[in-house]
């Protein structure tokens, strides 16, 4: 039983935590809430006065806004569906009995440890150029005409890219999962003569469910943000913009930090609905 | 007791996992082959893979171009910093979250991990102006403090996950012994955490020093890591490939070597509470 | 042994207390093009004329632009001489975030810098930033392929002309495209080399009273023409090609032709890059038949001082020293005449030596025949040809250079892409206050 002593002491470990991410998050919140409702031009005089909900108002009426919300769920949700997929697979896979498993692992996780930047820039420049491109060598071998990936493709291509640098975090979460699977269960059920399928689906399944929901959550909120495989791979172009990268083109390119902070602030909210809704699903599946 | 696989089952296994592998490696493997080509090699059709004049040309003029120590050195520090301070500041919450919850202790590890929800270009020109009036721009000091605070809610929650599956029973045997709050800390919890800690430390590296955006934008030439390295190299004027690919190299080089020498501990301990 | 490591020790303790009381470290924001790495390379030079180090933050053109543009908006202070463009000059001295290089000393010779140049890069009659290098447009073909395919291309061809000869020497089998050109969305990429096709068209950005015109049948002639030429005769994957992208390919003799800047006139021509160095002609940006303007650009990539600097006596020497005569002679000596920075100073072009390098003359001639102060038909606004000196450009330019990459993805239309471009650039102007 926690003492009132112990309570307090809790309290005080838990202080500089607590009230450092509380700076971290009030203060630019703040900044950011007063510039949204400023007409903030740096490169025409900076501050211009208070213009009230303009700002807001003109990022929602702007053509850009729906289709770039658009393109962010299906980024981050494409991304989610195939590292799931391919995580779940490539987990039981190395799970089973192997020579040479270390080596295996070793490989698989790699992708994880290299920067985004350089991921991009590898996969745009010496996988999918249409001409100088591993791919474009490899269509041509076969006769084929090289795809064009980053245009004709580009979405496509970005969660493929995307989904490389997470496979292996997905992976190795749920391997940790399925390693803690009862063995003994799968042997009763296989005795029991019950088809692979079955067994997967409601013995495998159902103690996975867990590690798949914490990989949702922790992948969500990396994907919200990916920006590095965006500006190096497309800059926003051929139905890749989503609204981080909208955001950062009416900030730093056109230079209207109201607006940007306007599309910042509904960024907030969309993050936090996405957040409201996983966490009711997390916080459920994370109650002992 | 281990479940019996008869040979063939094993080889099998064996040939598609390392099959998968193989193809999940190849684009790093590409780019470190093709760090040693030149770039005509590097553009060949068909492309060439072990058949060809190695070289080091293009380190030692990646080298030459820009200092590739400083960057690293800088990577390092930002890194290594933000994930010591942060675990310095993460464990005592963790520990108390953990072992002396609360109702609001849920909520409250939820907001945190909210935090990280903020978009960071939304959030630039705020942070921009704040650290030009702390006098932190182009500071490692003042990168350390941004990639401690983006990490410390995955820091918070990976310990908290992880200290929570440490019996408490042990705890109170401990404090009937009449063990202090330190001791308890200092001599039963920290061993037994120790492979989580090792774990979460792992990710906070691995996540600090493969963070693109800030890094970049809030450095100028003495703070500049390993990120900003690679943004001169990323398309300049002909051909390229092979510069590339060696600048790529030297990025992605010690974060994994570094990876593959602990791969075990980072495994161990990156369950997130996923076990249960 | 000894003695003399001391004495050598001694002799350095000196010369850095001779030198400390000047020395300054200035940092420099540039871009990754060749010239520039070139400067970092003969850094030692200046070190040793002047006793000041460099730091140098080298960028690609994207991030530097963004970097440098946040930096000084936010006045960050970061940089002590930056690169900008022909482009930001003038809005930037505007605001006053740069510092007048007006008493350059007179050895500097500021009157020897190309008018064009002078012209771009001051504003209300000062000069803001120093040309590093200058260029225009040009179309740079293959001899060896239109001797072949038995055309030919005059020096000051029209459109019509460049057609037939992209038509001509495209052969697809063997991956050579008759022409490539810009597709890749960014408005310093794609919307430059189309709104200077707009220019020879006829066409204009805005009219007189800041209305955007995408909606005018000089548009839609234009961007249908350019649309048709690349995807007929250009390469695959066009829509993502930039200048960069497009040099490889003619460096890699997949190219019939490439209208594109004049410095990489001295990146084909190379040798040591380029398959095809000794295969190149060059000719003037063609016109429409009876259109009064060609479609040549200007551009300089220039160094400037931002306001606020504390080491603004050693930023100026050290602009001072990247832009001299002197600068292009040291270059001349160690990479030969061919490779040293163009586009810059009258004296280069009266150089003898210079005068023997092959693109030397169509260089000059095609900067020559740019004007920013009237770059359209019409009358304009604004100044720049292909860029429209207001801070909404690179908003606006970006937005519409990727509606017109996704057209030549084949994802759109020309009108879809023109009426999304006409609709997103009056939007930015109203939100600008226009």
């Amino acid at each position: 039983m926690a003492t009132q002593h112990s309570r307090s002491a809790a309290r005080i470990m838990m202080a500089p935590a607590v009230i450092l991410l509380l700076g971290w998050m009030l203060i630019p919140l703040t900044m950011t809430l007063v510039f949204s409702f400023k007409r903030y031009l740096p490169l025409r005089g900076g501050d211009l006065g208070w213009t009230g909900f303009d700002n807001y108002v003109r990022f929602v009426s702007s053509s850009a806004f729906w289709p770039s919300v658009q393109t962010t769920l299906i980024i981050v949700g494409g991304v989610l569906i195939i590292t799931i997929f391919f995580g779940v697979l490539l987990s039981m896979l190395l799970d089973q009995p192997m020579w040479g498993q270390g080596i295996v692992r070793i490989l698989v996780i790699a992708p994880f440890f290299v920067m985004p930047t350089v991921s991009a820039l590898v996969w745009k420049n010496m996988f999918m150029d249409p001409v100088n491109g591993l791919f474009a060598h490899l269509w041509k071998a076969f006769g084929a005409q090289p795809i064009e990936w980053l245009s004709d493709l580009s979405l496509f291509s970005i969660i493929l890219i995307v989904s490389w640098q997470w496979l292996p975090f997905a992976t190795l979460i749920l391997l940790t999962a399925i390693q803690s699977l009862d063995s003994e269960q799968l042997e009763a059920a296989e005795m029991d003569g019950a088809p692979p399928l079955s067994r997967f689906a409601f013995i495998v399944l159902p103690h996975l469910s867990r590690a798949i929901t914490i990989v949702v959550l922790i992948q969500t909120i990396f994907l919200l943000a990916i920006f590095a495989e965006i500006f190096v791979t497309t800059s926003g172009a051929f139905g890749t913009r989503t609204l981080t990268y909208l955001i950062f083109q009416r900030v730093l390119e056109s230079q209207n930090v109201g607006l940007g902070s306007a599309g910042g602030v509904y960024a907030i909210i969309l993050a936090n609905i996405v957040a409201i809704f996983l966490m009711r699903i997390v916080g459920k599946n994370l109650d002992t | 007791m281990a479940r019996s696989v008869t040979t063939r089952r094993k080889t099998i296994n064996t040939a598609v996992a390392w099959a998968i592998g193989f193809l999940i490696f190849f684009p790093i493997l590409w780019t470190i082959l093709t760090s040693f080509k030149t770039e005509a090699q590097a553009i060949n059709d068909p492309p060439l893979f072990l058949f060809f004049d190695w070289t080091l040309e293009n380190y030692a003029v990646v080298q030459e171009r820009s200092d590739y120590m400083r960057f690293l050195w800088n990577s390092v520090i930002i890194a290594g910093g933000s994930t010591v301070l942060g675990l310095m500041i993460a464990i005592p919450a963790a520990w108390s979250m953990a072992f002396v919850p609360s109702k609001r202790t849920k909520d409250i590890l939820m907001w945190m991990l909210s935090t990280k929800m903020l978009p960071a270009v939304g959030v630039l020109y705020p942070i921009y102006l704040l650290f030009i009036q702390l006098g932190l721009l182009d500071t490692r000091t003042g990168l350390t403090i941004v990639m401690m605070l983006i990490n410390l809610p995955i820091i918070v929650w990976m310990l908290y996950t992880y200290f929570k599956e440490i019996p408490g029973e042990i705890l109170e045997a401990a404090r009937m012994d009449g063990a202090s709050l330190k001791e308890e800390i200092l001599y039963i919890l920290t061993p037994m955490a120790i492979p989580g800690i090792a774990s979460t430390m792992l990710l906070n590296f691995i996540l600090a020093w493969n963070e693109a955006f800030w890094t970049l934008n809030l450095t100028a030439a003495k703070a500049a890591p390993l990120t900003a390295f690679i943004a001169s190299y990323s398309s300049p004027e002909g051909l390229f490939y092979a510069k590339l690919s060696a600048a790529s190299t030297m990025a992605i080089a010690p974060i994994l070597i570094l990876g593959w020498f602990s791969q075990k501990q980072l495994v161990r301990g990156l369950t997130f509470g996923a076990v249960k | 042994m000894y003695l003399k490591n001391a004495l050598r020790a001694v002799t350095a303790l000196t010369l850095i207390t001779t030198t400390s009381a000047f020395a300054e470290t200035i940092t420099i924001a540039t871009v990754n093009n060749g010239d520039m790495i070139r400067m970092q390379g003969l850094t030692e030079d200046f070190t040793a004329k002047t006793g000041h180090t460099v730091e140098w933050v080298t960028l690609e053109e994207n991030v530097l632009r963004q970097r440098v543009t946040q930096d000084i908006a936010a006045k960050g202070g970061q940089f002590d001489v930056l690169t900008i463009g022909m482009y930001e000059t003038p809005i930037w001295a505007a605001n006053e975030w740069l510092v007048s290089l007006d008493d350059l000393p007179a050895e500097y010779d500021k009157d020897d810098i190309l008018p064009a140049m002078r012209a771009g890069l001051s504003h209300s009659g000062s000069l803001y930033a120093a040309p590093f290098y200058g260029e225009s447009s040009m179309i740079m073909y293959r001899t060896d392929l239109l001797e072949k395919a038995g055309v030919t291309i005059p020096d000051a061809p029209t459109w019509g002309d460049v057609e037939a000869a992209a038509k001509a020497m495209t052969d697809k089998d063997n991956e050579v495209y008759g022409i490539c050109l810009r597709g890749k969305a960014g408005w310093g990429e794609n919307m430059a080399f189309i709104t200077t096709v707009a220019n020879s068209f006829g066409a204009r950005w805005f009219d007189e009273n800041w209305k955007p015109q995408l909606d005018t049948p000089e548009w839609k002639e234009a961007v249908s023409f350019y649309n048709n030429l690349l995807n007929s005769y250009g390469p695959p994957g066009a829509s993502t090609n930039g200048f960069n992208e497009n040099l490889a390919l003619f460096q890699q003799g997949k190219c019939g032709m490439w209208i594109d800047a004049t410095v990489a006139a001295s990146f084909v021509t190379n040798p040591n890059d380029s398959t095809v160095a000794d295969k190149v002609g060059f000719a003037l940006a063609p016109n429409k038949e009876g259109v009064d303007k060609r479609s040549n650009w200007l551009w300089a990539w220039a160094l400037a001082i931002p306001a606020g600097t504390q080491k603004e006596a050693a930023a100026k020497q050290f602009i001072e020293w990247a832009t001299s005569k002197e600068y292009i002679e040291l270059v001349a000596s160690k990479e030969g005449w061919a490779n040293v920075p163009p586009g810059a100073r009258t004296s280069l072009y009266e150089n003898p030596e210079y005068q023997k390098v092959p693109f030397a003359k169509m260089t000059l001639e095609s900067i020559n025949a740019a004007n920013p102060d009237s770059p359209t038909v019409k009358p304009v606004p604004y100044v720049g040809i292909q860029y429209v000196a207001i801070p909404e450009w690179a908003g606006i330019g970006t937005a519409a250079g990727q509606e017109f990459s996704a057209m030549v993805a084949g994802q759109q239309t020309v009108d879809e892409a023109l009426a999304k471009a006409q609709a997103n650039t009056a939007e930015e102007m109203e939100a600008a206050g226009y």
